[in-house]
């Protein structure tokens, strides 16, 4: 396949990908500030910018700090390229330019969903049409990722997408999970002490886990249970082991050359996610293990870019 | 579509030949069998198919200017479902002359970069063709498979109301349209199935496999397995729904000018699995912007490099480069004496009577005639600096006989012709004549091979003479009929 041709769709998955998970963290955003304190408000506001690094752009356009005009910046504006109006855009670029090489029906969904949200006025997504807004962007991608796998040859293309897919959701799980430890615990020696409720179960819903904690725990919400089901849980769709587990079936079936450097960082990785102990894990700080994991998936995106889609 | 815009025939109260009926207004035979049909079948099912037509082009994604504004909206190019019918026997001497027409030009553009016989026998003045802006020095001395420059060429033809055909213009740098003929004659099976197996249609469906083996039979000697690639400028050129189409009939790689990258006097392309030589390119970028070393130096859309590898012989380019020579008005007028020069034939296919405005003679005839004829600029493109005689007021007419006399050499004049017209659905019911016009491909390469049809383009305006994608022109399915 040509390296342009899996870059468009390696791109094409994960900006998809990406805009579901804007959309989870501003529902998480938005309950937080519902149930939140002031000064805790505030810094739930905050926090979407810090993981994105766009304060500063932000700061730029508006002076005041609140959730509507918060919502709006990440939801349709088109000048903040992590926007989910920018990212589906770029999606559905990406797509435009290898509509040949994906099936009819992904091109179709994501033609569709960018004519929906290019007609999709402000006062939709904020206030009480804010979470309708964001379950209509789960929706669509949870359609676009059903479609690619029922309908998409399995070859190249299909390998690059889930590869884009997983890698997008692996990165946001330790984004979501930097951002709680960011808000709760701004101080590595805090870990594991107090707690809120409502932010652990905002946290889990907006990664679709409130019900599996239950399954899986019949427990109270508690810090190391909440890390160890994000982390290590194979069975949780968006834990980084399940993630991780999908990027090195996707890397073992792509046919490369020179990928040997990519494909043993994934593994390394993925090893390390079956083998920990999520004791010990928190012996040596979940912040520092979530940091390492970012530092390792941007490695992984640079070998990939290296080894196959024609980045020197 | 490089060529299209040059449509301006002004109608005018002049008889048109009939595809359909003749001028008594009796059904011409190879039009019973769908005539029988028409009439047999209610009104509304037409309009239903039509609007099912619509649909289906829409879902497959053929449309034009594809990207045009950010909409995402797409548009269509309006499909008629009156198809345009040839008869067999007409159709083989149609092709007889278009081969004919095609061997001669690829004769003249071997001649032109070689020694020039035509030139040196003075049957083409030199200065023409030497300083003629497409005229390609890269391209001396360099041998080419089979001789052949042009592997594709689209000759666009008139009917006349003598009912003869007339070329009213070469195509030989990057023709499209033929991605519409194919399309049209799926959708008209799909539609319309019963309408087959009446009569028997010959098939234009096996064209990406010729084209495929023409691209093939250019490879290079020592390329065993030859890879063969689409080169596309990218999804914001207006016929790149074409260039896919084309890329994924032949089941080959459709790539960008930055997939590609000359190493060690090889064009290579890149994939996910290492970098992959390329054999030959069907390149649907112009000339200039194809190697950025060697023609202009700000293309983003070539690879630099390529023109060496191409010379060297280790790269195969169709259509070849320096082509256009062959086929722009100021050169036109001569591809009579070029089919005599080259190959000792009468031409088969007739000219459009041109005058050139560049000979003293000519040129007197046309400033006394301006008010009938057509004046088109020789290298203009796009019906820009281009004077319909018949539809012109008195001072229009006199400010183009000022432009003309400054700069006579730049343009050409001809008769206004009247186009065949051909029953068309007008509205939601209604049949009316509309004027038509033909674009047969030629494939040459280790042999010619001309798919019976083409892609007949139609003008759906009330005695529009343009048939123009962007100014309300349509296509129909072109039938070659036993």
């Amino acid at each position: 396949m040509l390296s342009r041709v899996a870059d468009r769709i390696f791109w094409m998955s994960r900006h998809v990908e990406r805009a579901e998970n804007m959309a989870r963290v501003l529902g998480v955003t938005s309950n937080l500030v519902l149930y939140g304190s002031k000064e805790t408000q505030e810094q739930s506001l905050l926090a979407p910018l810090s993981s994105t690094g766009l304060a500063d752009a932000y700061f730029a356009r508006h002076r005041k700090l609140d959730l509507s005009t918060l919502i709006r910046f990440f939801a349709l504006d088109e000048r903040n390229p992590f926007s989910i109006y920018s990212l589906l855009k770029q999606a559905r670029e990406n797509a435009h330019e290898v509509r040949w090489q994906i099936t009819s029906e992904m091109w179709e969904t994501l033609n569709t969903t960018w004519l929906e949200l290019r007609n999709a006025r402000p006062g939709r997504v904020t206030g009480a049409g804010a979470n309708d807004f964001f379950e209509w962007v789960k929706a669509r991608s949870h359609l676009f990722r059903g479609v690619t796998y029922g309908t998409i040859l399995r070859s190249e293309a299909y390998n690059f997408s889930r590869l884009g897919t997983f890698l997008e959701r692996a990165d946001n799980t330790v984004r979501i999970l930097d951002t709680k430890y960011y808000i709760l615990l701004p101080r590595v020696e805090d870990i594991g002490g107090a707690l809120d409720y409502y932010q652990w179960s905002a946290l889990l819903r907006s990664v679709s886990s409130y019900e599996t904690y239950r399954a899986l725990y019949r427990d109270q919400i508690v810090p190391i249970r909440v890390a160890e089901l994000l982390i290590l849980e194979r069975r949780m769709p968006r834990s980084l082991a399940a993630c991780f587990e999908q990027i090195v079936l996707a890397m073992d079936r792509i046919q490369g050359q020179h990928d040997h450097a990519a494909k043993r960082l994934a593994a390394e990785i993925s090893a390390r996610l079956t083998y920990s102990d999520i004791e010990e894990i928190f012996e040596t700080g979940v912040h520092e293990y979530v940091d390492a994991c970012l530092a390792d998936i941007n490695e992984l995106t640079l070998r990939i870019q290296r080894a196959y889609l024609g980045v020197v | 579509m490089r060529s299209i815009a040059f449509w301006y025939f002004v109608d005018m109260g002049v008889t048109h030949y009939d595809e359909m009926r003749d001028a008594k207004g009796a059904l011409r035979e190879h039009y019973r069998a769908f005539a029988d049909w028409l009439e047999a079948t209610p009104p509304r099912r037409i309009s239903e198919k039509r609007r099912e037509a619509d649909l289906l082009f829409h879902r497959v994604g053929i449309t034009f200017a594809v990207y045009g504004d950010q909409a995402g909206a797409e548009r269509l190019i309006p499909f008629d479902t009156i198809p345009r019918i040839i008869p067999k026997a007409e159709w083989d001497a149609l092709a007889k002359g278009l081969t004919q027409r095609v061997k001669a030009l690829n004769r003249f553009l071997h001649d032109i970069y070689h020694t020039r016989e035509i030139l040196k026998a003075g049957a083409i003045p030199a200065d023409q063709v030497l300083t003629h802006p497409a005229y390609q020095v890269a391209m001396l001395g360099l041998d080419l498979p089979f001789g052949v420059y042009s592997n594709i060429s689209g000759i666009d033809l008139v009917r006349h109301n003598d009912g003869k055909w007339y070329v009213l213009e070469d195509n030989l740098r990057t023709p499209s349209g033929v991605s519409y003929m194919i399309e049209n004659r799926r959708m008209m099976m799909r539609l319309f199935p019963e309408l087959f197996s009446r009569q028997h249609v010959h098939p234009v469906d096996h064209y990406p496999v010729l084209l495929l083996n023409t691209l093939r039979s250019i490879a290079p000697a020592n390329a065993r397995d030859p890879t063969v690639v689409v080169h596309t400028p990218g999804p914001f050129n207006s016929a790149y729904f074409e260039h896919a189409f084309l890329a994924q009939q032949m089941g080959i790689e459709l790539v960008e000018g930055s997939d590609l990258h000359v190493k060690d006097g090889y064009a290579y392309m890149k994939t996910t699995a290492g970098r992959q030589r390329v054999d030959v390119i069907y390149r649907r970028v112009d000339d200039i912007f194809l190697d950025p070393l060697a023609f202009r130096a700000d293309s983003l859309l070539g690879v630099p490099g390529l023109l060496s590898v191409y010379r060297a012989g280790r790269v195969a380019l169709a259509n070849g480069i320096g082509t256009g020579v062959g086929d722009d008005k100021s050169i036109y007028p001569y591809v009579p004496d070029m089919i005599r020069f080259y190959l000792g034939e009468e031409p088969l296919l007739g000219n459009v009577p041109t005058w050139q405005c560049r000979k003293p003679k000519d040129l007197a005839y046309v400033l006394e005639h301006l008010p009938e004829l057509v004046v088109k600029e020789v290298q203009g493109s796009g019906g820009y600096g281009m004077l319909v005689g018949p539809a012109a007021s008195k001072r229009e007419i006199e400010q183009f006989r000022t432009r003309l006399q400054a700069a006579p050499a730049d343009y050409i004049a001809q008769p206004t012709l009247s186009l065949s017209t051909c029953p068309t659905f007008v509205g939601k019911t209604g049949v009316a004549s509309r004027h038509v016009d033909l674009r047969p491909f030629v494939l040459s390469g280790r042999e010619v091979n001309i798919v019976p049809g083409g892609l007949t383009r139609v003008a759906l305006k009330e005695g529009s003479l343009v048939v123009n994608s962007s100014q309300g022109g349509g296509t129909k399915d072109t039938w070659v009929v036993d």
